[in-house]
C-alpha cells in the first residue's frame, strides 16, 4: 500500500484524544459509570435482541461523537443485531476495563491501545483470535495502512481490529513567537539549545510541557533515542535484552534532556501541568510558551479551544528535527499508528457475530471517515490522502499523513508498548528524571533492573 | 455517681445472667457482626492472601510465597512512602490541632454571629475531596492560577511542581478540609465543660489565659484523644485528594503509603505487592490506634468529674 509499505512498525500507542478534558467530562464519566453500573451489559445476558452486544470506548471530543455516530448507524441498518455503547473517561477507562475483564463481565468490544495492554490480555485468554477471521475476510483487512496491524499483532497472531486514525507526534509551534525573536524553527537540537535563551529572554517559555502526566515527558525521550541511537536502541529494551538501557546513546539522551530542564527549556512549573485539562495546549494557544511536542490529537481541540489561533494561521507543525550526528533517521516518528477493537472470549457467538459484522460493515465506513476527517484526523484507510483535499483543514491533514506514511520506523509509544507493570516503572523514573532528582546513571540502573518484567 | 450503685447491679445481676435485660441480647450483635465480617474480616483475608501470590488482575492467580514481600520490603520505595506518609500525618494533626481548638473553642460560645460562623466554618467539610483537589490545583496553577491571575509574585511559585512545597501544600488542603470537622468536636467537647468550673475559676481571680490552660484545656483531654486518633488513623488514607492534586508528585514527593499501594495494584498491575502494602498499612493503622488508646485510655475508669 504506497508509502505506507515501507514503513517497519513497530506497535503503538497510548490514548489520543483520551487525555483531554476531564474537567469537562467528568460529569460524563460519572454518568456512563452509573449507567454501566446499572444496565450492566455483562455477557451472560441473553435477553433483548437476541444477544446484544456490548462496547465500551473513550468520552472527549470528537471521537466519543464519532464512535457514538458509528454505532447509532450500525444499530439502524442491522434491527436484529444490536450494538449498545457506553463511554468512559480515559483514565477511569483503563482501570474499568481491566476490572471488568478479570471478572469476566467485559463488553463484546473493547476498545485499546494494542501493544503491551492487549498482550496482556491475550496472555489472560480475554480477548480473541482474529487472524482466521481476517483471512477469510481479506476485504476488510486489505483496506486498512497495513502498519496499523503491529501494535494488533502478539506471538504473529491478530487479536485487533485496527480502526479510528493515524496520529504521530510532532512539534507544534507558535509562529507569532518566531516573528518576535526574529528565528526560524529549529533544524537540529542545536537550534533547539540555542533557542532556548532567546526564548526566556522575552519572557516567552521555551517549550510547553504538561509534565504531571509524565507520558508527556516520554515522547521526549522517545525522540531524542530515536535520533541519537535510532529505533534499535529501544527495540533492545522491547526486546527485554539485559542492560538495555546502558547503550551509549541512551545516556546521551537522558543527559541532553536534563540539560533542557536545567536550561530553563520547559515552561515554569511544568511538573504540576496535567494534559487532561489541555493546560499545556492553552500555554501554547496563549503564546506564554514557544513550542510543544505533542500528539496531532492535540490539534482538533487547539482549533476549538484556542480562540484563533488555529484559524488565525499562527499554528506552525513539523516533525522533530534530527540531532547532530545522530544515527536516527530524521524521518521516523512515534505515535499511534491506530486504535483497536478486540473480541472478548467470553460473549456469546451470538455477540460475536454482531461484533465481527461491525467490524465488517460500519468501522470506519465513508461516513466515518469523513467525520475524522473534518476534526483533523487521518483514517487508517488506504486511499484516504485522496478525500484529504475535500475536508477541513487540508494542509495539517496532508502533513499527518506524510509524517505517518514517509516515516521510515513509526514507532509504538513505550509506555504502550511494554508491559503494564514495566511501563508504570518507566514513567515513575521519567518523572523523576525531569524533576532532575535522579541522574541519567540512576535513571539506567532502575529501568535496567525492569527489563522483561 | 455514689458508691453504692455498683455492687447492687452486681448482685442483681448474678443470679440469672442469661434472663432480663441484659444477657439474652447477644444476638442482636449480629447483623452488624457478620456486615464486619463480609466487608471486614473477608476483603483482609483475600488481602493477605494475595499478598502471598503473583497476580496481573487479569490471569491466574499464582502462588508465590515471599516474593511480593520480599520484593516491598527490599524497595527503597516502601521506606519513602511510609516517611512521606508520617510527614503527612505529623504535619496535618499539628497544624489541625492546635487549629481546631482555637476555633472549637471560639465557637463554643453562644452569641449569634458565632453560631452563624460556624455554619461557614463548617462548609469545606462537605465538599467532595476530589472537587477541592481539582479546585486548588486550578488556583495554584503557577501558569494560570491565583498568583499569574493577580500577578503577585509570592503566589505564583510552582506550589505542586516542587517536592517540599508540594508537601506543604497537601498538609494544607488536608488541613483546610478537617479542621471544620475537629473543631466541632472541640466545640461539643468545650460546651460538656460544666460552668462552674469558670465560675470558681472567676472567684479565684484566674483570667481569661489561665481558665484556658488550666480548665478548658485539661477537661479536653479525651477530645483531643479522639480528635487525634481521627487524624492520625484517617490520615493513613489519605488517597483523593493527594491522587487528584498531585498524582503522588512531583516524581514521588508526595507518594504516600496508600498511593503507593493503588499504584502498584492498579497502575503496574503487581496486585502481590500492592496487598502486601495494605497489610503494613492495616497493621500501622492498628498499632497508631492502639497506642492512641494507651496514651489516653489507661486511666479511663478515672473521671474527669471527680468531685463535682
Amino acid at each position: 500500500m504506497g508509502p505506507h509499505g515501507t514503513t517497519t512498525e513497530v506497535s503503538v500507542a497510548y490514548s489520543p484524544m483520551s487525555r483531554r478534558h476531564f474537567l469537562t467530562l467528568a460529569a460524563g464519566a460519572g454518568a456512563g459509570m452509573t449507567l454501566a453500573a446499572c444496565g450492566s451489559s455483562g455477557p451472560g445476558q441473553s435477553g433483548g435482541g437476541g444477544g446484544e452486544a456490548s462496547y465500551w470506548f473513550l468520552t472527549a471530543a470528537p471521537g466519543e461523537q464519532i464512535r457514538t455516530n458509528a454505532v447509532n448507524r450500525f444499530n439502524k441498518a442491522n434491527s436484529d443485531t444490536q450494538i449498545k455503547h457506553t463511554a468512559f473517561e480515559n483514565d477511569a477507562y483503563k482501570t474499568k476495563i481491566r476490572t471488568a475483564i478479570g471478572a469476566g463481565q467485559a463488553p463484546t468490544i473493547i476498545w485499546g491501545w494494542g501493544g503491551g495492554g492487549l498482550k496482556s490480555w491475550v496472555e489472560a485468554g480475554a480477548v480473541d483470535d482474529l487472524t482466521d477471521w481476517f483471512g477469510q475476510n481479506a476485504a476488510v483487512k486489505d483496506r486498512l495502512f497495513p502498519s496499523s496491524f503491529g501494535a494488533a499483532t502478539v506471538n504473529g497472531k491478530i487479536y485487533a481490529m485496527p480502526c479510528e486514525t493515524v496520529e504521530p507526534i510532532v512539534l507544534f509551534y507558535d509562529k507569532r513567537a518566531f516573528e518576535k525573536i526574529k528565528a526560524e524553527p529549529p533544524q537540529s537540537w542545536g537550534d533547539i539549545m540555542d533557542l532556548v535563551p532567546k526564548f526566556n529572554a522575552k519572557g516567552i517559555a521555551p517549550f510547553s510541557l504538561a509534565g504531571q502526566s509524565r507520558w508527556t515527558n516520554m515522547m521526549w525521550l522517545e525522540f531524542l533515542f530515536d535520533r541519537i541511537g535510532g529505533p534499535e536502541v529501544f527495540q533492545a529494551v522491547f526486546d527485554g535484552q539485559k542492560d538495555a538501557w546502558s547503550h551509549p546513546a541512551s545516556l546521551d539522551a537522558l543527559t541532553k534532556v536534563q540539560e533542557l530542564v536545567r536550561a530553563n527549556g520547559f515552561i515554569k512549573g511544568f511538573s504540576s501541568v496535567v494534559a487532561d485539562a489541555n493546560a499545556d495546549q492553552a500555554l501554547l494557544t496563549t503564546g506564554r510558551a514557544a513550542m510543544m511536542v505533542h500528539g496531532t490529537w492535540t490539534y482538533g481541540s487547539m482549533e476549538q479551544e484556542g480562540g484563533d489561533f488555529v484559524s488565525g494561521g499562527n499554528l506552525g507543525y513539523m516533525n522533530f528535527p534530527p540531532v547532530d550526528g545522530g544515527k536516527g533517521d530524521p524521518s521516523d516518528t512515534v505515535g499511534n499508528p491506530a486504535q483497536y477493537l478486540s473480541i472478548s472470549s467470553k460473549a456469546t457467538p451470538e455477540q460475536k457475530e454482531t461484533a465481527k459484522k461491525f467490524f465488517s460493515t460500519a468501522v470506519l465506513s465513508d461516513e466515518e471517515q469523513s467525520e475524522w476527517l473534518n476534526t483533523g484526523g487521518v483514517p487508517i484507510v488506504k486511499g484516504a490522502e485522496t478525500k484529504i483535499a475535500g475536508a477541513k483543514d487540508p494542509e495539517f491533514l496532508k502533513f499527518i499523513y506524510d509524517t505517518a506514511s514517509n516515516a521510515k520506523v513509526f514507532a509504538q509509544s513505550w509506555d504502550q508498548a511494554l508491559s503494564p507493570t514495566a511501563a508504570a516503572t518507566l514513567l515513575d523514573n521519567i518523572a523523576k528524571l525531569f524533576q532532575l532528582s535522579i541522574s541519567p546513571q540512576q535513571y539506567i540502573d532502575n529501568m535496567n533492573q525492569a527489563i522483561g518484567k | 455517681m455514689t458508691g453504692l450503685a455498683p455492687p447492687a447491679a452486681q448482685v442483681r445481676a448474678a443470679p440469672k445472667p442469661a434472663g432480663g435485660r441484659g444477657g439474652s441480647l447477644w444476638w442482636m450483635a449480629l447483623p452488624a457482626l457478620a456486615i464486619f465480617a463480609v466487608f471486614g474480616i473477608v476483603p483482609l483475608v483475600g488481602v493477605l492472601v494475595l499478598s502471598f501470590t503473583r497476580w496481573d488482575g487479569i490471569g491466574a492467580i499464582h502462588p508465590a510465597g515471599f516474593e511480593s514481600w520480599r520484593a516491598v520490603l527490599t524497595d527503597p520505595g516502601l521506606p519513602h512512602a511510609l516517611w512521606v506518609t508520617f510527614l503527612v500525618m505529623a504535619l496535618s494533626w499539628a497544624f489541625q490541632t492546635p487549629m481546631s481548638l482555637l476555633i472549637g473553642v471560639f465557637l463554643a460560645g453562644r452569641q449569634r454571629y458565632r453560631e452563624l460562623l460556624a455554619v461557614i466554618y463548617f462548609i469545606p467539610l462537605l465538599l467532595s475531596s476530589a472537587a477541592l483537589a481539582i479546585t486548588y490545583k486550578a488556583l495554584l496553577d503557577p501558569n494560570f492560577g491565583l498568583g499569574a491571575g493577580f500577578g503577585i509574585p509570592f503566589l505564583a511559585q510552582d506550589w505542586l511542581g516542587r517536592g517540599n512545597l508540594a508537601l506543604g501544600v497537601v498538609v494544607f488542603v488536608v488541613s483546610w478540609q478537617f479542621i471544620p470537622f475537629h473543631a466541632l468536636i472541640y466545640q461539643g467537647g468545650v460546651r460538656q465543660i460544666p460552668i462552674t468550673l469558670y465560675e470558681a475559676a472567676q472567684i479565684d481571680g484566674a483570667g481569661r489565659l489561665r481558665q484556658f490552660f488550666s480548665i478548658t484545656l485539661p477537661q479536653l483531654k479525651y477530645t483531643v484523644i479522639t480528635s487525634s486518633t481521627l487524624m492520625v488513623v484517617g490520615s493513613l488514607t489519605f488517597f483523593d485528594l493527594i491522587f487528584v492534586l498531585t498524582e503522588g508528585g512531583p516524581g514521588d514527593a508526595t507518594r504516600v503509603l496508600a498511593l503507593d499501594m493503588y499504584k502498584r495494584g492498579f497502575q503496574a498491575y503487581l496486585m502481590g505487592p500492592a496487598s502486601a502494602i495494605a497489610v503494613i498499612l492495616v497493621l500501622v493503622g492498628l498499632a497508631l490506634a492502639l497506642l492512641l488508646r494507651r496514651l489516653g485510655g489507661r486511666d479511663q475508669s478515672t473521671s474527669q468529674m471527680e468531685g463535682m
